[in-house]
């Protein structure tokens, strides 16, 4: 139980940090990298939930951010809604997509549903690119309104946004630490291992897999609706694969499957990228080898390293303490052995 | 009725370049099982490399498309030899994830080396002819009839050469052919090269007519892989008929239904076949 306290206490101080980090941080810059951060973080754990845990490789998931962040945009804008209103429609809106393309994509498998989803997401990218009347496509989407106030709560400065975004992603690592570790989340893994074991075992794969990836969009659509009322303009390259790219690569950095992974991979890859901002569009010469090379060399990622290496570390423990147990047997039942013998022999 | 014959010849030059960046990725879905997101890039670069070696080196279209073939091959089989051999027992997303690495990093490379304008490749095969009252410019002949001869090559060296019959048999069972002694690193890099060479002179055909950029292969790898899906994955008829297919839906869908919304005709018919039939068209039975 030691593991945990501690590790309560770690989580503890990291939101505390998280918290306290606009009061101690004066640089307006700082706090904008960190709410993208934070907006990245919510949909790497969308990806992360389906890639990670279930096993699947979704495409498609920069599009689904896309349609967040548009829908909120023409709700808000051409419709004319309540901010928040049309907050909970874009995420709703999105979810509702999510089911169909789930409850078809789904029944293709492996490659079949990565190459299934790269189109759904390059469809998704062409038709916000070319219907000019209601994304306006290449030129952009401006003019999308900040959040709204709730009651005393006023979202117009950059650090009540910040507040904003760390409150949903609070709220995302909760749901989802509360859903790996309960039945429906050892579901997820035990499709993600095997596939045909899982159905054996009588668990409806189909079910378990359209839930866990309306869930994955939900929150990817929650990621996108922020960044729409954070960044206040959109444009259709948030749905080209390169975005995709991004997420693939905070995810992996952090580590495929963990519930650190997201964090640790989002916020390191971003502070990395501000430091090579001065390569600009050629950042992927650099970041293009090094998932490569992170795939084949260190797929676990950071979180995922960590892990291993505890679980390694603890099991070494384990093998000792049994060893010294062992030999304190040995040498027991020989000292006993001689007495005895010195006993008959005396 | 002009216009639709019109239309047909353009479904058939298209088609043509489609069916071989498609023979090229079927080939190595064949051997290796592997969806290889980088397909695209290897068709970039096959253009920049043709047109450098044609403005930078001076060489005639002809020798410019056979270095680039080579080149661009030699790149295929390092790839293989670099990432997806390490690879080949990793768990299947891990492919997926370092083709789209390796296809990232090509085309940040061809930004930075080449820069990121829209560049006409110059050809000496753009006058244009009338045959049977239709026109057409000398390329696009050269485009159907050199697609047409290398797809029949590639069907004899498949069929009729021991090397060709050893890429089928690896293709068939990768264990069995290991067994009857055929060297399967030797073939996956041959596999690799010749994939790479298909999308070199696709490129290098289709670049006179469309242009020269760094995201240049991006609609034609995505649609490669609609034809490989509809054709079946690994099956090399499957890849030039889809291709074709492919071509003409095109063609007269811009011509009929809206010139803006063509490309999404491809994805289109794979979103209906898959929702149809989720192993794709003509999955093998019973496995």
């Amino acid at each position: 139980m030691a593991i945990l306290e501690k590790r309560r206490l770690w989580l503890a101080a990291l939101i505390a940090a998280a918290i306290l980090f606009p009061l101690f941080v004066a640089n307006g810059y700082y706090v904008h990298m960190m709410t993208i951060s934070f907006i990245w973080m919510i949909a790497v754990y969308g990806l992360n939930l389906f890639a990670g845990y279930t096993g699947y490789l979704s495409l498609a998931h920069a599009g689904f951010f896309a349609i967040g962040a548009y829908a909120l945009g023409i709700l808000t804008v051409k419709a004319g809604w309540p901010f928040w209103l049309a907050f909970a429609a874009a995420c709703l809106l999105t979810t509702l997509i999510g089911v169909f393309v789930g409850l078809v994509a789904l029944r293709t498998k492996e490659h079949f549903f990565a190459i299934y989803t790269l189109c759904v997401g390059y469809i998704i990218y062409l038709i916000i690119d070319k219907w000019d009347s209601l994304t306006g496509g290449v030129r952009g989407f401006i003019g999308i309104p900040a959040p709204a106030d709730i009651g005393p709560l006023s979202f117009q400065t950059p650090v009540a946004q910040y507040y904003l975004v760390l409150f949903f992603l609070l709220v995302v690592v909760w749901i989802m630490h509360r859903l790996v570790y309960s039945l429906t989340g050892r579901t997820y893994i035990a499709i993600r291992n095997s596939e045909e074991l899982a159905l054996t075992l009588g668990i409806s794969t189909m079910k378990n897999k359209l839930a866990s990836f309306v869930l994955s969009v939900f929150f990817t659509s929650l990621a996108g609706a922020l960044y729409a009322s954070f960044i206040r303009f959109l444009g259709p390259d948030i749905a080209y694969v390169s975005v995709m790219f991004d997420f693939l690569t905070y995810l992996l950095v952090g580590g495929i499957g963990t519930l650190a992974g997201p964090v640790v991979g989002t916020l390191l890859v971003t502070f990395l990228s501000q430091q090579l901002q001065f390569l600009q569009d050629y950042r992927m010469l650099i970041f293009g080898p090094v998932l490569t090379l992170l795939i084949i060399f260190y797929p676990h990622g950071i979180a995922g390293g960590i892990i291993r290496l505890k679980a390694r570390r603890s099991e070494a423990r384990r093998l000792q303490l049994e060893a010294t147990q062992a030999s304190a047997e040995l040498a027991a039942a020989s000292r006993q052995e001689r007495s005895e013998r010195y006993a008959k022999e005396g | 009725m002009e216009l639709f014959i019109q239309q047909l010849l353009n479904g058939l030059t298209v088609g043509s370049v489609y069916s071989l960046v498609a023979l090229g990725l079927t080939l190595v879905y064949g051997i290796l099982h592997i969806p290889n997101f980088a397909h695209g890039a290897l068709y970039m670069m096959g253009g920049y490399v043709t047109l450098m070696a044609m403005t930078k080196l001076g060489m005639p279209y002809g020798i410019a498309i056979v270095a680039s073939m080579a080149a661009v091959g030699l790149l295929g089989v390092l790839m293989e030899r670099l990432v997806f051999y390490p690879l080949r027992n990793a768990p299947p997303l891990h492919d997926k994830i370092a083709a789209i690495g390796i296809l990232l990093f090509l085309e940040a490379f061809a930004q930075f080396v080449w820069g990121a304008d829209y560049q006409t490749m110059p050809t000496p095969y753009g006058d244009v002819v009338t045959v049977f009252g239709f026109t057409l410019t000398i390329q696009r002949i050269l485009i159907i009839a050199s697609a047409v001869i290398i797809m029949i090559l590639l069907y004899l060296f498949l069929k009729k050469t021991f090397i060709g019959a050893s890429i089928i048999a690896m293709a068939q069972n990768r264990e069995g052919a290991n067994l009857v002694g055929i060297n399967t690193n030797k073939v996956a890099m041959l596999t690799f090269f010749l994939s790479g060479s298909l999308a070199a002179l696709a490129a290098s055909l289709a670049s006179p007519i469309n242009l020269v950029f760094p995201g240049m292969g991006h609609l034609v790898i995505l649609k490669a892989f609609v034809i490989i899906i509809l054709g079946g994955m690994g099956s090399i008829p499957g890849a030039i008929v889809g291709g074709y297919i492919l071509g003409f839906s095109e063609s007269l869908g811009a011509t009929y239904v809206s010139n803006d919304y063509k490309d999404i005709i491809a994805f289109a018919i794979l979103v209906i076949i898959l929702t149809v039939k989720p192993n794709g068209l003509f999955a093998k039975e019973g496995r």
